[in-house]
């Protein structure tokens, strides 16, 4: 299949594995931190719910 | 308004404040550019109102974030705010007191630097009417920013990259009138178009100048 | 804090939890169908070579690089007039996707132009209006973060969206102006006869599609992630004043 790619190999392999590291990022980021937010805010809801 | 504005050109002159300050940045920008480039005097004829307009941009830019810090600071802008003249005023008022204390003197410094630079005679005319036309709308931009920035601490280096991306397309056609200008061609299209951005910004952008403000006081 | 302030959070936080996973799935399933049949089965083009395949990428980022800096200007809107505060937290939520795509178009341009044109940037009007783009995401991302009080940064990033975005218009014919461009035109348009041909055209709608619910599915992710944040300050907020 790669062979296939002919003279543009490089530049087609390259801005796929770019996009995608990009793309891979953002969304890894995005889910990072919509997990931190997630606990933090489950925890001071838990230690809200206990003191009233 | 005419006595806020009074006000302001008086302090802009006396606190040793960005008055003098701009101009000498224009100078060492422009001095520096060929010690960059090389003394070729082709070179520098044919990169000169570029880099005369790119010089002025960045001279204005040094002074944007006096226009609203200082009064912000001192509690003086709570009292415009409450000011008989509306907040609208105070921004247009600002902007001008911003231009004639930046973007007069570098428009009327510029044709010293373009002997400095090797600028053909035909173009100090143009550059100076592409300056002058281009300037206030570089004052009017700035005073948005500066509005938008005026309730962050150390709020220059953010000021800079908010303005910079809303002053290209004065930048692109102001050069470029001041470009054709000294090439012997007609300026009259950039110029044309430089003059309606100049005109809109002025009329437009103070009242998101006055917005900003008001969401900053609150 | 007003119960209004909650009601309509928590609306959306209801709404959305139940659409996401589908959107992401569905996201996923067509980018990886879209991406697959471009790169392997599409024929190579006569002037491009297998080049050809990096439209793939590129297209989809570019067109949702503007239509993100778009969402945002509608959002802006809203949040200016009817004070909805999801509308702003989305604002905030897809800066950083659009500014990712942008920089995927950028990217896969530069890569694909030094091939094809000889050379890795030209100042071309397109290049250098997506540049400007990307710089004017870059000083909206900055001014939300730089503002403390939540409100405050809605309304003067709202401000800055609407004021940026008639600059950025401006920039545009600015730049077309300053100088006569490489890039082709553009090469979809439904009024135009002659598209590109369908053996790449429809893995291209399938990427389209993918990248539209991929921004639409990260947006929805982050905009979750921005209320529960809200919800957080003001959880502490309470505490510290109690």
């Amino acid at each position: 299949m790669i062979a296939a790619l002919g003279k543009y190999a490089g530049a087609v392999l390259w801005s796929y594995a770019a996009s995608i590291a990009l793309i891979l990022a953002l969304v890894g980021l995005s889910l990072w931190r919509a997990a931190k937010v997630r606990r933090a805010l489950q925890a001071v809801e838990n230690r809200q719910a206990r003191d009233e | 308004m005419i006595a806020l504005l009074a006000r302001d050109l008086r302090l802009a002159l006396r606190s040793g404040g960005g008055f003098g300050l701009g101009l000498a940045f224009f100078l060492l920008v422009a001095v520096l550019v060929p010690l960059g480039v090389g003394p070729e005097p082709a070179t520098l004829a044919r990169i000169a109102p570029g880099i005369l307009w790119v010089a002025a941009l960045l001279a204005c830019l040094l002074s944007l974030d006096r226009i609203f810090a200082l009064d912000h600071e001192d509690g003086s802008l709570d009292l415009l705010a409450t000011a008989p003249i509306p907040l609208e005023g105070v921004a247009v008022t600002k902007a001008l007191a911003h231009w004639l204390t930046t973007g007069l003197p570098l428009t009327l410094a510029a044709p010293l630097l373009g002997l400095l630079l090797n600028l053909p005679p035909q173009g100090y005319l143009w550059l100076v009417v592409a300056l002058a036309l281009g300037t206030p709308a570089l004052s009017v931009i700035g005073t948005f920013g500066a509005a938008l920035t005026v309730g962050i601490r150390r709020g220059g280096l953010l000021l800079s990259l908010l303005v910079l991306p809303l002053y290209i397309p004065t930048l692109v056609f102001g050069a470029e009138a001041a470009k054709r200008g000294a090439e012997g061609l007609s300026p009259a299209t950039p110029l044309l178009l430089l003059a309606g951005i100049t005109a809109g910004a002025a009329a437009l952008l103070p009242f998101a100048t006055a917005q900003a403000l008001r969401v900053n006081l609150r | 804090m007003s119960l209004w302030e909650y009601a309509n959070p928590k609306k959306f936080m209801q709404a959305s939890g139940l659409v996401l996973p589908w959107v992401t799935g569905l996201a996923t399933l067509l980018l990886i169908i879209g991406l697959i049949w471009g790169f392997f089965f599409t024929p190579e083009a006569v002037n491009f070579g297998s080049s050809v395949k990096i439209i793939y990428l590129h297209v989809p980022a570019a067109l949702m690089a503007i239509n993100a800096w778009l969402m945002m200007l509608v959002a802006s809107l809203i949040w200016l007039v009817r004070r909805h505060h999801v509308s702003a937290l989305a604002a905030r939520a897809a800066a950083p996707v659009g500014v990712t795509m942008t920089l995927i178009a950028l990217v896969t341009g530069a890569i694909w132009g030094q091939p094809m044109w000889g050379t890795w940037w030209a100042w071309d009007p397109r290049l250098t209006s997506f540049l400007i783009l990307f710089l004017f995401y870059l000083g909206y991302i900055a001014l939300w973060q730089a503002i403390e009080d939540p409100d405050t940064a809605a309304d003067l990033t709202s401000i800055l969206c609407l004021v940026g975005s008639v600059f950025a218009i401006l920039s545009r014919y600015a730049v077309n102006f300053w100088n006569q461009g490489l890039h082709q035109g553009a090469s979809l348009s439904l009024d135009k006869e002659t598209n590109v041909a369908d053996v790449y055209y429809l893995p291209l709608l399938v990427c389209i599609a993918g990248f539209v619910l991929l921004f639409l599915s990260l947006v929805l992710l982050r905009t979750r992630t921005e209320i529960r944040a809200r919800r957080l300050q003001a959880l502490l907020a309470r505490e510290r004043a109690a």
